[in-house]
């Protein structure tokens, strides 16, 4: 295991010394100390390493991931894992605005909450938040799944597209064009999949999660509405 | 952009402290905010007496000034040098009549005026600006300090926060109003009147002309969610403690810190970290929308 303290080094060096690693490299597990909120920290990682954080990171940690698992131990600030590409992050605490923004691909799981937009215009990531997500999360949400155990504030899923989003808890309210639809077995599958990834084997029962998406009616053209433009 | 750092001591054996661990907190702002800074320090008393704190031109005689308000006042009128600003010491009784006098000398500005608040404020660094008024000889109960990138208006001292909302009370913001103009023109309505462009002033006349209005503190921070229009995250110093609140959309980020010691407020958590017993705190963000006080009891 390789141990780098940010109170000696620089982000910049950690960073430059993750992206030299090659896909054969025995340099896989690799611990962080002293975070102390700094941004970017472990951003653009491309090959199947472990880095684990010891305490609170600041903005756009394991940004861009790709096959690496970034663990924060602790919070995380704004932009967690955006654009995330492949890889699992795993924030346990709670996690700022904007987590899992944009994502393609791969497992965000946050053990405490997450605030406001958790999965804006989230392209194919899957995330798990084991607390309670914020206003206007999944805005925009394109494909993927985002599960949460407790309840999701103002406005969630507006203007979604395909993503599927799972709440256990309460819905402060729906976005524009965001309805609940039924959960039908392919979906408890899913659900059983996405909480077994995220630590919770059995744990919880998939059965107390009510299911919402797009009720596709504002992204697709409505040739009645051609006398409008 | 913008910084804000907000520190409110529990337990009064960090007071001696209270401006050391505030200079800590706006050291990581520095980049959120590199053209201007400035703080409000809410120190000790002194009985029957209200404190001004003036800005100074570069040069001026200060004895001057002292001298006027000696004969004015037809008493002794106590004084604290700190680089560009300088706090009096007034008579309670005096202070309508201090103020009058001040307005004598026209390149003197009255920044901020109360039995405890303090204000310091002007363009620089705020590493520079921290120790060029000695933040780190302050004490007190509670605190708040602001770094400044400036997007709505000038790069001046006056454009530089806290605005001052009325005694002992002011206020700082990360964000920008949108609808600043017009509410500036309702509350010049009213009587107000403003000394810059600044949409933060806006947002401090807001409130004082709510509280002259009779409403409580906490009723003008609510009438802020409807009136004002824009990116906010406020922290409103008191004489007793001070307040937050964020727009309904919560843009702008805001991390609060709490142990048995202390109440800590940050634009980010890397304002906190050197904060005694940070690694055990609550950490939080405050909810949109919503009104957070934090007093003395």
């Amino acid at each position: 295991m390789l141990t780098v303290d940010l109170a000696r080094s620089s982000v910049r060096e950690l960073n430059t010394a993750l992206h030299r690693l090659g896909p054969d490299s025995n340099e896989t597990h690799w611990r962080v100390l002293n975070p102390r909120g700094q941004h970017s920290i472990a951003v653009g990682l491309e090959q199947p390493v472990l880095v684990e954080v010891e305490g609170h990171v600041g903005y756009y940690c394991a940004g861009m991931n790709k096959l690496a698992t970034v663990v924060v131990e602790g919070n995380a600030g704004q932009g967690v894992a955006e654009n995330m590409m492949s890889g699992k992050v795993w924030v346990k605490g709670d996690a700022s605005q904007a987590a899992g923004a944009t994502g393609h691909g791969g497992l965000l799981v946050i053990d405490g909450n997450a605030s406001a937009r958790c999965g804006i215009s989230m392209k194919g990531i899957d995330i798990v938040v084991k607390g309670s997500v914020g206003h206007l999360s999944a805005f925009m949400a394109q494909a993927g799944n985002l599960v949460v155990l407790q309840d999701a504030g103002e406005a969630l899923g507006d203007s979604i597209y395909e993503a599927h989003l799972y709440v256990r808890g309460k819905v402060h309210s729906l976005g524009a064009d965001c309805i609940e639809k039924p959960l039908e077995d392919e979906h408890k599958l899913e659900l059983r999949r996405l909480l077994d990834a995220a630590g919770l084997n059995g744990a919880v029962d998939v059965g107390e999660f009510r299911r919402y998406g797009s009720a596709r009616k504002l992204y697709h053209f409505h040739v009645e509405n051609v006398g409008q433009y | 952009m913008c910084g804000i750092a907000g520190l409110f001591l529990k337990d009064a054996k960090l007071e001696p402290d209270l401006g050391c661990m505030l200079a800590g907190m706006l050291s990581p702002l520095n980049d959120r905010g590199p053209d201007s800074a400035g703080f409000a320090v809410y120190g000790a008393e002194t009985p029957g007496h209200v404190k001004f704190t003036l800005r100074l031109p570069s040069t001026f005689d200060l004895e001057q000034l002292l001298k006027g308000l000696r004969d004015e006042l037809g008493g002794p009128v106590g004084h604290r040098l700190h680089g560009t600003h300088v706090v009096l010491s007034i008579p309670a009784e005096s202070a309508a009549l201090a103020r009058r006098a001040l307005t004598a000398f026209e390149e003197v500005a009255i920044v901020g005026a109360g039995r405890r608040m303090e204000i310091f404020k002007e363009v620089g660094r705020p590493d520079d600006v921290s120790r060029k008024f000695g933040l780190e000889t302050m004490s007190g109960t509670h605190a708040i300090g602001h770094t400044r990138m400036a997007t709505e208006s000038a790069v001046t001292t006056n454009g530089a926060h806290p605005f001052t909302t009325g005694d002992d009370q002011c206020l700082v913001h990360n964000g920008s109003l949108s609808n600043h103009c017009a509410v500036r023109r309702e509350l010049i309505k009213k009587g107000l009147s403003f000394q810059t462009e600044n949409d933060t002033e806006v947002a401090a006349g807001f409130i004082t002309a709510k509280l002259k209005d009779g409403g409580s503190l906490r009723q003008a921070m609510e009438a802020c969610l409807d009136s004002l229009d824009g990116f906010y995250t406020f922290v409103i110093g008191t004489e007793a403690g001070f307040g937050v609140l964020r727009d309904p959309i919560a843009c702008k980020p805001a991390v609060v810190a709490e142990t048995d010691r202390l109440v800590a407020f940050g634009t980010e958590y890397r304002a906190l970290v050197d904060l005694p017993g940070i690694a055990s705190a609550k950490v939080w963000e405050p909810a949109p929308a919503t009104v957070y006080r934090w007093e003395l009891h």
